[in-house]
């Protein structure tokens, strides 16, 4: 399916208002994003300490909030992650606590509050199978936490080697391998050889890896876990790949390398960047606009390299602070987050 | 006090700053758009106004203009962009205090501006040792957004702004 060939543009399905100061992240349930009968529900978390669960009604197909996670947070949240179940939401706050949240549907309980980090806490990450979370700091750690019987979370790591403020925690989508992104414009890959929790940092992708120049916000991987996207105050998005069978055998770590660099797109900040399941990544900039981009399967060229598909202008009325592709299959949804205060729905489309 | 006592309630680290003759403030004379619906291009001298004032976090005696910290050469606009650059240029290379200016220059142009404008402040380049680290600080929005939520730091910023 060559995408490039169709003619496609970026729906604003509808636009969520609700939170009272720039939202920050978004986040879609993995479990009632995809399975049928089921509505999709998407979290969104804002300056304004609060964050606004949203669900889309099955008749109306409509989206509305269905409740507000408040009184618990007392500064700006900053992002939110859902555990793989669903069954629990984890939110990141400059307070310095990650809130743990139950999901009972109609309602949330704040069952734990994760304290340990010095200062504003940017951003959490479940693994794969739900055993783990990771979280960072500007107090420039990376904390691991293990989820333990009866609402216990135990530091079950800390992680230091960052010399800033770490942005971004994002475990790998198969694997226990955890990645940071940072201020100080490195990577960092952290492994726990013997499967035993001593994680290490196993590599840092800094500019004389064909890095980042600047601060780097976010990582996303590609379905397969072969690929990663990175964006950054440079400017520019990094492609990186690894030998995901390699890594897989549970031989040694298989290093990542830089695969190609979207540079001349982009004038403000990318603060966002989002891998689909069927590989289209979706980027969120400083200049109020989301581009989507895919691989141009150009054999021509060594390695791959990827062109713009479109670029939606005026998407926000500000920075767009988060973009996430809807795990469901076949939709093509994204949601967006915006320093103008709203959340919006996407859908990519072909034109009539 | 015995000569060669130091004064120990006001150690400034710029004591003895150069103060600049005020330059005569520019009189709007294009009274000719009368149309009550049309909106000018916000310029120049409309944006110095709202930060020629600003107390210097040092000397709240003095202003940014009168320190030549800010001139109007310091603004750089574009309305159309909706883009505003604001460059300033601290007393001395050294000093340890840029980074509240440029908050302060950040927060009043936020408070003044319509929401669709970029702003972006920086160090006049050459004029200070820590001029990347200082940019890149006041570059990122998610630290500045942590910084204004501090209460001591508002405080100092009011002060500057004199609120």
């Amino acid at each position: 399916m060559d995408l490039m060939e169709k003619n496609l543009e970026l729906v604003e399905i509808q636009k969520l208002e609700g939170h009272t100061d720039r939202v920050w992240s978004v986040a879609w349930n993995p479990v009632s994003s995809q399975a049928d009968g089921v509505s999709p529900i998407l979290a969104s978390c804002s300056g304004d300490n609060t964050v606004r669960i949203w669900e889309q009604s099955s008749l109306s197909r409509s989206w509305t909030c269905k409740t507000v996670l408040e009184e618990t947070h007392t500064r700006t949240v900053r992002s939110c992650a859902w555990s793989p179940s669903g069954q629990l939401l984890a939110t990141a706050s400059f307070d310095g606590t990650t809130g743990i949240w139950k999901n009972y549907g109609s309602e949330f309980d704040c069952i734990s509050t994760l304290e340990g980090h010095e200062n504003e806490v940017k951003s959490v990450s479940w693994n794969a199978s739900g055993s783990h979370l990771a979280t960072c700091s500007r107090d420039k750690s990376v904390w691991i936490w293990e989820v333990l019987e009866g609402n216990e979370y135990d530091c079950a790591a800390v992680l230091t080697g960052h010399t800033q403020d770490v942005k971004m925690v994002q475990w790998h989508p198969t694997m226990d391998v955890l990645f940071s992104c940072s201020y100080d414009n490195t990577i960092k890959v952290w492994w726990s050889e013997d499967d035993d929790g001593e994680y290490q940092c196993v590599q840092t992708l800094g500019e004389s890896n064909n890095g980042h120049s600047s601060t780097v916000w976010s990582i996303s991987f590609n379905a397969a876990g072969d690929k990663m996207v990175t964006c950054s105050d440079d400017l520019t998005l990094k492609i990186w790949g690894t030998d995901i069978a390699r890594m897989q055998s549970g031989e040694d770590y298989a290093p990542w390398i830089h695969l190609c660099t979207l540079s001349g797109y982009h004038d403000r900040t990318i603060y966002s960047a989002h891998w689909s399941r069927d590989d289209i990544i979706a980027s969120g900039a400083g200049d109020n606009a989301i581009r989507l981009f895919v691989d141009s399967k150009d054999d021509s060229v060594d390695g791959p390299s990827y062109n713009l598909l479109l670029k939606k202008n005026k998407a926000h009325e500000n920075d767009v602070n988060s973009v996430q592709w809807s795990p469901g299959e076949g939709n093509r949804l994204l949601a967006s987050a915006s320093d103008d205060g709203m959340v919006k729905i996407w859908q990519l489309a072909t034109k009539p | 006090m015995r000569s060669g006592e130091k004064k120990m309630d006001s150690v400034l680290i710029n004591e003895n700053p150069i103060i600049y003759p005020k330059r005569p403030r520019r009189v709007r004379t294009d009274q000719s758009n009368t149309d009550e619906f049309s909106v000018d291009p916000i310029d120049q001298l409309e944006i110095f106004d709202r930060i020629r004032d600003i107390r210097d976090p040092e000397h709240p005696k003095l202003s940014l203009e009168d320190l030549n910290i800010l001139t109007e050469e310091s603004v750089e606009v574009d309305d159309d962009k909706s883009y505003v650059r604001i460059t300033f240029t601290p007393t001395l290379p050294h000093c340890h205090l840029p980074t509240p200016i440029g908050l302060c220059l950040l927060a009043k142009l936020a408070q003044s501006l319509p929401a669709r404008f970029k702003v972006d402040v920086r160090v006049a380049p050459g004029s200070h040792d820590k001029e990347k680290t200082v940019n890149k600080q006041l570059g990122d929005k998610e630290r500045v957004a942590a910084g204004l939520e501090n209460p001591d730091l508002v405080a100092l910023l009011n002060k500057m702004m004199q609120v």
